[in-house]
């Protein structure tokens, strides 16, 4: 196994233990943190393909990575303010509870 | 001077107007109504008067003047475009200034008279609206310039005939006498039209004389008379017999006649202004205004005009054929209305075979003495309550002297007694005529009928103002009409209401003569633009006195024949058979049938029609009800059908459409739980699915 | 793969799957910061020393902040009664399994992989700086006009509508 292989699949794993938190926990910044790691996953993925891919000095994949981070942070801004406003409106951060998108 | 010609519509608008107020009246005010009506014709005419002197007093070279005012009534179609428009108009011409003058003046005179005669009658005022209306569309008719206005008039003229005749019209055969009448003439009416429209069609105008344009005036006429249709028969003849058949039908010409009579049904004021001097004579103005039209020949031929023929042979049978009919006749009315028939037939002879002049001055002659004749009838029937049958009349000469004189007077002047009455002149004239026609057969009827005329005249009077009086007696047999008036009433003179115009009647019917002789023929150079020359030696040529001769001696033989048969022992008895029956009965039921036209018409035209009728009710019913009814089966089943689809197919179909919809929306809602971490989970199955996708893909390629 | 990699690998996972299993939330805070942590320890082992820096400086000092903040003004210090997993968590963990199932039968399967890694590349900060204000300076405007709408986007959000309560 390669060490691409290897990075791959920790990144994958990664990936799914953000996933399986994000699609369990009843708190909403739980789901946050959990889509945090997943990010994180995805951008472990970009810096490997640019380590051991075949013209690393293009560099595309560490600009991407930044750029992921800077939109990482303003999406956890983001995401933050909507939870913040939620359990303002609601009294809770439980997502159980917070339904009104029901069709 | 010209003020009368532009002001000539003045004439028939004041009765018209006066008409038209007192349909408006309270029918209480019988006072009123009556000097409405009487101070309208004397309006009539002062202005007719005026007209008059106006055509005197231009009189032409050689041709009538004809002055007048045309006016559009009617455009239709491109503005611009020629021959798409109606005009109106009047014309003031020797023609229609003696007409108005007699017109107006007889019509005055009836007015007066009627005051008399209607005087207990309970619709008195509706009497003098009608009379005020017909007395206008006769006015109009006469200054008409428009064959159209003519027409209009012609109508509204048949209309009030229907109206007056049918005047009594709770009896029953009063009302039929009213539709007869109007039937019948329709029928030539109809004629009338179609020869208006074919003239229109032919000529773009209906104006008779447009300075040049006119449908009367020589550019015209010889463009007509060149044209041939396909019968062979020029253009100008098939429009001149149709509008002739209008006149059959108003003139009560054979074979329309039969209305005639019958229209005695109404009263007699009415008898004697429509039925005897004005209306019926309207045919013949007809014939003498559209003469040029009838006497269109084409350049360069000599003869006589197809239409004039017809006339002049139409006149001859209806003179002798109603003659021999009133001989037989019981009813005062009904012998006079034969009379009358008869001499129609006299004019239409007059005008076929010498022209305008002849025809028109025995129209004039003729209505005068023929109203005089009926108003005498009326006086006679009025002073003896209703009384209409003559053998139940007789020694009415004692009672009623000024009734007896003027009677008398227009008895002579209808049978031609020689010199001193204007029947004599003007008869004598279509005589001269005739004798120069091209068949002499016209001639022979005519002497024949002028037998007959004097004859029966001589029967009436004696039998009404001679003898002893038979009132009270039982009627014959199958009397002609007749009221139940009271046997026992004793016949009283009429009261002067009705006396003095028979008086200014029976002066005129005697001087009107004078006009028109052979002597100084002032009417003939009138009515054609010519000068009269007083001639003296005229008289006593041997042309015109072999005819005078000849008529002078058949009025003596008739007047003989009929103090023979009647005078010399007047009748007893109201049954005693007329003695003319004794000598041949069979001739004499002929004729007293009327020569069986009204049985004929019965059961040839009346069956026809009302079988006819009955096959048209019976298409109807079976038919024409029969394929409506499949029609509507049809759509009722169409409808039926449309229904079940309505109800199972689009209703059913949209309906469980739409459930469905709803159905799925809300199933497809269900999805929709609002908990984000549903969503996601779908996410996450998404990327799995798009995963393999991709590994397979790759596997694939 | 070296051993120490392969430990920091190691102890970063255990650290993400702790993050998302405590059912203190400050707790999870911290172990996700541990998690951001090996993370950048990878980025620095691959090679990539300026996003693992820029990794520690934006996520611990922004993200990890902002998630500490709002814990504890909602509340979220004390521990919730009740249970901490959603009623339909095991579909949610077999979802999570089969993901990761897909995505390492394609990592294995993949042909492409096999190819030995060459020498670890160098990356200037300047050579990166001079590629940002160059090739990549339309993408660096954009993310700098999204940061900034995405910043007064959220305060926008939380501000605390007065009216509204």
């Amino acid at each position: 196994m390669t060490p691409l292989a290897a990075y791959l699949l920790l990144s994958a794993l990664l990936f799914a233990i953000g996933l399986a938190g994000a699609l369990t926990r009843r708190n909403a910044i739980i789901v946050l943190i959990g889509i945090e790691l997943m990010l994180n996953g995805a951008n472990l993925n970009f810096i490997a393909f640019w380590r051991f891919g075949p013209n690393p000095e293009a560099l595309t994949g560490v600009v991407f990575v930044l750029f992921s981070i800077g939109v990482a942070a303003a999406e956890a801004a983001v995401g933050l303010a909507l939870i913040l406003s939620i359990y303002r409106h609601y009294r809770t951060t439980n997502l159980e509870q917070v339904d009104s998108l029901k069709g | 001077m010209d003020w009368i010609v532009h002001r000539l519509w003045l004439i028939p608008a004041t009765p018209l107007l006066a008409a038209g107020v007192s349909a408006l009246l309270n029918h209480r005010r019988r006072r009123l109504a009556a000097t409405l009506a009487i101070a309208a014709m004397a309006t009539a005419l002062v202005l007719s008067c005026l007209a008059l002197a106006h055509a005197v007093e231009h009189p032409g070279q050689g041709s009538p003047v004809r002055q007048g005012v045309n006016f559009l009534w009617l455009h239709f179609g491109d503005p611009h475009a020629s021959g798409t428009s109606l005009w109106l108009g009047w014309v003031l011409d020797p023609l229609a200034a003696a007409m108005l003058v007699m017109v107006s003046f007889v019509g005055l005179l009836i007015f007066i008279y009627s005051v008399g005669y209607m005087a207990h009658d309970e619709n008195f005022a509706r009497f003098f609206c009608f009379l005020s209306l017909f007395a206008a569309a006769m006015l109009g008719l006469v200054i008409a310039n428009s064959l159209l206005l003519l027409f209009i008039c012609w109508e509204v003229v048949g209309l009030t005939s229907y109206l007056l005749i049918g005047f009594w019209y709770q009896r029953p055969s009063a009302a039929a006498a009213a539709k007869k009448a109007f039937i019948t003439t329709r029928i030539g009416d109809l004629a009338l039209l179609l020869g208006m429209v074919w003239l229109y069609s032919q000529t773009g105008t209906l104006l008779f004389y447009d300075g040049g344009q006119g449908c009367l005036e020589p550019s015209a006429l010889s463009r007509l008379a060149a044209q041939t249709t396909s019968l062979g028969i020029a253009v100008s003849t098939g429009i001149g017999l149709l509008i002739f058949c209008g006149a059959i039908g108003k003139s009560g010409q054979v074979p329309l006649h039969v209305w005639l009579p019958d229209a005695m049904e109404g009263p007699t004021p009415v008898s004697a202004l429509i039925h005897a001097a004005t209306m019926v004579a309207a045919g013949g103005f007809l014939v003498a205004r559209v003469y040029p039209l009838m006497a269109a020949y084409p350049e360069g031929l000599k003869g006589v005009p197809g239409t004039l023929q017809v006339i002049t042979w139409i006149g001859a049978i209806t003179a002798f054929f109603a003659a021999s009919i009133a001989v037989a006749q019981t009813d005062i009315k009904r012998i006079l209305a034969y009379s009358t028939i008869s001499q129609l037939g006299f004019m239409m002879l007059g005008l076929g075979a010498g022209g305008v002049a002849v025809g028109m001055f025995h129209l004039l002659t003729h209505a005068f003495f023929k109203s005089l004749l009926f108003l005498g009838a009326g006086s006679v029937i009025h002073g003896c309550a209703g009384e209409q049958d003559i053998r139940r009349m007789g020694g009415l000469r004692r009672f009623m002297p000024v009734t007896f004189a003027t009677y008398a007077i227009g008895m002579l002047a209808l049978s031609g007694f020689p010199l001193f009455f204007s029947g004599f002149w003007s008869k004598e004239e279509i005589f001269h005529y005739a004798r120069g026609w091209i068949s002499p057969w016209p001639l022979y009827l005519g002497v024949c009928a002028a037998l007959l005329t004097a004859f029966y005249m001589a029967r009436q009077v004696c039998y009404v103002f001679f003898g002893q009086s038979r009132a009270g007696v039982s009627p014959a047999p199958g009397a002609a009409g007749g009221q139940t008036g009271g046997p026992s009433h004793i016949a009283h003179e009429s009261p002067g209401t009705m006396t003095l115009p028979l008086m200014v009647l029976a002066l005129f019917s005697v001087v009107l003569g004078f006009i028109g002789t052979p002597v100084w023929p002032w009417f003939q150079g009138f009515l054609t633009g010519r000068s009269a020359v007083t001639e003296i030696g005229k008289l006593f040529e041997p042309d015109v006195l072999w005819l005078m001769a000849l008529s002078s001696s058949i009025v003596f033989l008739g007047l003989g024949l009929g103090w023979w048969f009647y005078g010399r022992r007047p009748a007893m008895d109201a049954a005693e058979p007329d003695p003319l029956e004794r000598l041949r009965p069979d001739v004499f039921a002929l004729l007293r049938n009327k020569y069986f036209v009204d049985e004929a018409y019965e059961v040839s035209v009346i069956r026809l029609n009302a079988a006819w009728a009955s096959a048209c009710d019976w298409l109807d019913r079976r038919v024409w009800s029969g394929a409506v009814n499949l029609a509507s089966w049809a759509v009722v089943g169409l409808g039926w059908l449309n229904r079940l689809v309505d109800e199972y197919v689009v209703n059913l179909g949209f309906d469980g459409s739409c459930r469905g919809l709803t159905e799925g929306g809300t199933r497809l809602s269900g999805l929709q739980s609002g908990r984000v971490q549903n969503y996601m989970r779908v996410i996450g199955v998404g990327l799995a699915v798009l995963v393999l996708l991709l590994i397979w893909g790759c596997h694939a390629g | 793969m070296t051993a120490p990699i392969a430990i920091i690998a190691v102890l970063t996972l255990a650290a993400a799957v702790t993050a998302m299993s405590l059912r203190n939330l400050v707790h999870c805070a911290l172990m996700f910061m541990a998690a951001l942590a090996g993370v950048a320890a990878l980025y620095l082992g691959l090679g990539a020393q300026f996003v693992g820096f820029a990794q520690v400086l934006i996520y611990f000092g922004a993200v990890a902040i902002l998630i500490v903040f709002a814990i504890l003004l909602t509340r979220g210090t004390e521990p919730p009664r009740e249970p901490i997993l959603s009623k339909a968590w095991i579909t949610g963990i077999a979802i999570a399994v089969v993901v990761f199932g897909v995505l390492s039968a394609m990592v294995l399967s993949s042909k492409a992989l096999t190819r030995e890694p060459g020498p670890t590349p160098q990356l200037p900060v300047h050579q990166l700086g001079a590629q940002l204000m160059t090739k990549y300076v339309l993408p660096l405007e954009v993310i700098g006009l999204l940061l900034t709408a995405a910043l007064i986007g959220a305060v926008v959000i939380a501000m605390h509508d007065e009216e509204g309560g």
